[in-house]
C-alpha cells in the first residue's frame, strides 16, 4: 500500500534538519530503522491510535516551549546520577559512570559493544501490529541515552535527571537496558528533557531478573514528549514501570511490554494530574502474553480539571498457549469540572481458554456524601476535596515496591496536588 | 445553646415541604430526645443542621450560642462546636482514619485560633479515647469507616466526638444497626461526654436507647413539625402504645 502523502510530506519535514549517523556502532540499525521509517511515514490524527491525541506538534519541524524551572525528584536517594541538558549527556554534571559498579555508558561513548546486537531490535519487534513512527525516527537519529548492562544486583538506582535550558530544545534521546540473568536494576528518570522530546528505553529481563522504573513528569506548563518503552521479558522476571505525570500540554506515554517466559511478572503504572484546556496526556499500552501462567497488569488514574483531557489505550494480547494468564486492566478518572474529558479504550485479544482476563474503566466527580462528611467535621472544603484527590491518586503508588522511592514519590503528589487543588 | 425557631425546609430539587414550622431550644447541658415515625422530618432537620446541601430553609432561623448556624459552611458550623454523628457514617476509602481524625481536630483548632496537635500529642489522646470504646489499632490506621461493621462505625462516630469535643452533639439514629451490646458501647461513651456545657439532641425511634442515654426532654415530631414535648415518661407512652394516639391527638 502507497503510503499517503501527508504522512510522507510530514516526515520529510521532519527529518530535514536530521543527520543519520552512517558511520557509529549501530550505524546498521540506524540504517535499517530510517528504511523502515520511510515506509511507515509518520502519524497523523486518522491514525487508529491516534485518534484521541492529535501527533501533529509532535512532528512538526519546529519546536517552541519555555525551559522549566524544576525541582529534582529523588534527589534525597543513594543513587548514581545522570544528567542530561537538553538531551545532551552532561558529565560534568553525573556522577562517575565508570565508578558505577554496572555497565553504564553515554550512547556517545560507545564503541563496539554488547549493544550492536540489540539496538533498534526491541523497538522493531513492539511495531507489530501497530506501527510506531516516533520509536522508528527515534532508533533512526537518536545520538544521545544511555547503554546499561546488569550482571548481578545494582548497588544503587540508576537516577536520569533532565536539565532544560533552551525554550526550543528538540530531544531524542534511546536507552538500552540488558539485564542478565537474576540481574536486578531500578531506573529513576525526572524531570523535563527538552521543549520537545522523544525518548525510546528498550529493555531486554533475562531470566529471574528483575527491572524496576519509577519516573516523574513535569510539572513545568509547556512540555511536549512521547516516551516508548519496549520489553522482552523472559521466565521468571519482573518489570515493573510507574510513571507520575503532572503539567505540560501534551505526554504520550508508550508501553509495549511483550513477555515469552513462564511464570513472569509485568505491571505498568501511572497517576496524572492535569489542568487547563491545553494539557491533554495519554498512556498508550499493549502487552502480549506469549507464555504461561504470567500476571499482567495496568493501573491508571488520572484527575483532571478545567478543560484538561486524559487518554487511555490499554491492550492485553493474550497468545495460543499462553494458559494461566492473569491479566488486570484498570483506568479511572476523576473529573473536577464538566469541563474535563477521559477517553478510554481498553482492548481484550486472547487466544487461549484457561485465561484470567479483568478490565475497568471509569469516570467519576468527587464523592460529594464523602466531601460533606469531611467538612462537617470540620475540614475545609478545599482541603477536604484535596484529601479525596490524593485518596484517589495514593491508590497507585502501591505499585511502586522501594519504601524510600515510594515516599518521594508521595512527597512530589501532595506538592504538585497542592497547584490543582488550590 | 441551640435555638430553632419556625424553621421550614423544602427539598432543593422537587417541590416538596420536610419541616414546616420546627421551634426547639435546647439549654446548655441538657439532653433532648427527638422521637417520631418514618418520614416526619427528624433526620433532615440534622441535615440542615449541619448543612448538608441539598435543602432549601425557606423560613425560620437556628441559632448556636446565639450565631446563625443556616448561613455558614459545614466546616464552621463544625467550628462553632457543632457535631452530627451520622446515621449512615461514610465511607472513604484511600483515606486513613487517623489521618481523618488528625485533619479534622487540627482544622478545628485553626479555626477557632488554638494552636495544632503535634502528632505525638495527638496520638496520646486518640489512643487513650479509643481504647474506652474498644476501638483497635487497627480499625485507627484502616481508610474510613472501610469494611467496619455496622458497631465499629457507630463507635467510630463516637470516637470522632470524643476527639472534637463539641459543644452540640446531635445523634441521628445512632442506634440503627446496632445489637444489644454494641448499643451499651456508644451509650457509655455519649454519657461519658455529657458534661454542664455540652448539650445533646437524640433522634431515635426506639425507647431502648433512651435506657442507656436519658433524656431531660422528649419531643415528638410528625409530619414536619413537633407536635408534643414532655418528660422522659413521653417516651414510655410511644413505646407502649405506639405514635398512632398520639398522632389522632393532634388531628
Amino acid at each position: 500500500m502507497a503510503l499517503p502523502q501527508v504522512k510522507q510530506d510530514a516526515l520529510a519535514a521532519r527529518i530535514a534538519g536530521l543527520s543519520l549517523d552512517a558511520k557509529g556502532w549501530a550505524a546498521n540499525a540506524r540504517a535499517t530503522a530510517a528504511e523502515r521509517l520511510a515506509a511507515q511515514g509518520l502519524p497523523v490524527r486518522r491514525d487508529e491510535y491516534w485518534r484521541y491525541t492529535d501527533p501533529s506538534s509532535l512532528t512538526k519541524p519546529e519546536v517552541s516551549g519555555a525551559a522549566p524551572d524544576l525541582a529534582p525528584s529523588f534527589a534525597a536517594l543513594d543513587a548514581v546520577k545522570v544528567v542530561f541538558t537538553d538531551g545532551v549527556f552532561d558529565a560534568g554534571a553525573s556522577d562517575d559512570l565508570a565508578a558505577a559498579g554496572i555497565e553504564l555508558l553515554s550512547q556517545a561513548d560507545a564503541d563496539i559493544h554488547w549493544a550492536q546486537g540489540l539496538y533498534g531490535q526491541l523497538e522493531a519487534r513492539g511495531q507489530n501490529p501497530v506501527e510506531r513512527p516516533l520509536a522508528t525516527l527515534n532508533t533512526a537519529y537518536a545520538r544521545e541515552g544511555l547503554l546499561i548492562r546488569v550482571t548481578g544486583k545494582a548497588a544503587k538506582p540508576v537516577s536520569v535527571i533532565y536539565n532544560q535550558k533552551s525554550a526550543s530544545s528538540d530531544v531524542i534521546l534511546h536507552y538500552l537496558v540488558k539485564l542478565e540473568a537474576g540481574a536486578e536494576l531500578t531506573l529513576l528518570e525526572s524531570g523535563t528533557p527538552g521543549a520537545r522530546f522523544n525518548t525510546v528505553l528498550e529493555v531486554d529481563v533475562a531470566s529471574g531478573a528483575k527491572f524496576h522504573h519509577i519516573r516523574t513528569q513535569g510539572p513545568d506548563a509547556e512540555r511536549r514528549g512521547v516516551t516508548h518503552i519496549f520489553a522482552h521479558i523472559a521466565d521468571n522476571a519482573l518489570f515493573k514501570s510507574f510513571t507520575l505525570t503532572a503539567g505540560g500540554r501534551l505526554t504520550r506515554n508508550e508501553a509495549i511490554l511483550e513477555i515469552t517466559g513462564d511464570d513472569s511478572v509485568a505491571h505498568v503504572a501511572g497517576t496524572v494530574m492535569g489542568d487547563g484546556k491545553d494539557f491533554l496526556q495519554d498512556d498508550t499500552i499493549f502487552i502480549t502474553h506469549a507464555s504461561e501462567r504470567c500476571e499482567s497488569r495496568q493501573v491508571y488514574r488520572k484527575v483532571l480539571k478545567n478543560g484538561a483531557t486524559g487518554v487511555f489505550q490499554g491492550k492485553i494480547l493474550v497468545k495460543q498457549g499462553a494458559q494461566k494468564t492473569d491479566g488486570y486492566q484498570m483506568s479511572q478518572s476523576l473529573l473536577l469540572d464538566e469541563d474535563a474529558q477521559f477517553l478510554a479504550k481498553p482492548e481484550l485479544e486472547i487466544y487461549a481458554d484457561d485465561v484470567k482476563c479483568s478490565h475497568g474503566s471509569t469516570s467519576g466527580a468527587i464523592d460529594e456524601t464523602a466531601l460533606f462528611y469531611l467538612q462537617s467535621r470540620g475540614v475545609p472544603k478545599r482541603r477536604a476535596q484535596a484529601l479525596l484527590v490524593l485518596a484517589f491518586l495514593a491508590g497507585v503508588l502501591e505499585e511502586i515496591e522501594d519504601e524510600a522511592i515510594a515516599a518521594e514519590v508521595q512527597a512530589r503528589l501532595e506538592d504538585w496536588l497542592h497547584g490543582l487543588t488550590d | 445553646m441551640l435555638e430553632i425557631k419556625n424553621l421550614h425546609v423544602k427539598l432543593e430539587e422537587e417541590d416538596k415541604v420536610i419541616l414546616k414550622g420546627v421551634d426547639l431550644k435546647i439549654g446548655a447541658g441538657e439532653v433532648h430526645a427527638i422521637m417520631g415515625p418514618n418520614g416526619s422530618g427528624k433526620s433532615t432537620l440534622s441535615y440542615v443542621l449541619a448543612g448538608r446541601e441539598g435543602y432549601e430553609v425557606t423560613d425560620g432561623s437556628a441559632t448556636l450560642d446565639d450565631e446563625e448556624l443556616l448561613e455558614m459552611e459545614p466546616e464552621e458550623r463544625a467550628a462553632a462546636g457543632l457535631f452530627l454523628a451520622f446515621q449512615y457514617p461514610v465511607e472513604i476509602p484511600g483515606v486513613g482514619n487517623m489521618t481523618f481524625l488528625r485533619t479534622a481536630v487540627n482544622a478545628q483548632r485553626k479555626a477557632r485560633g488554638e494552636e495544632e496537635l503535634s502528632a505525638g500529642d495527638f496520638l496520646k489522646v486518640v489512643r487513650e479515647k479509643a481504647k474506652t470504646l474498644k476501638i483497635d489499632a487497627d480499625m485507627l490506621k484502616r481508610p474510613v469507616n472501610v469494611g467496619f461493621s455496622g458497631g465499629e462505625k457507630k463507635r467510630n462516630e463516637i470516637l470522632q466526638m470524643a476527639m472534637l469535643e463539641p459543644k452540640m452533639c446531635i445523634l441521628d439514629e445512632t442506634d440503627s444497626g446496632l445489637d444489644v451490646d454494641a448499643m451499651k458501647l456508644v451509650s457509655e461513651g455519649v454519657n461519658a461526654l455529657r458534661s454542664e456545657g455540652r448539650s445533646f439532641l437524640v433522634i431515635t425511634h426506639y425507647q431502648r436507647l433512651l435506657d442507656h442515654i436519658k433524656p431531660d426532654v422528649v419531643h415528638i415530631m410528625a409530619n414536619g413539625r413537633i407536635i408534643k414535648t414532655g418528660g422522659p415518661e413521653l417516651a414510655l407512652e410511644v413505646e407502649n402504645n405506639g405514635y398512632a394516639d398520639l398522632l389522632d391527638g393532634v388531628q
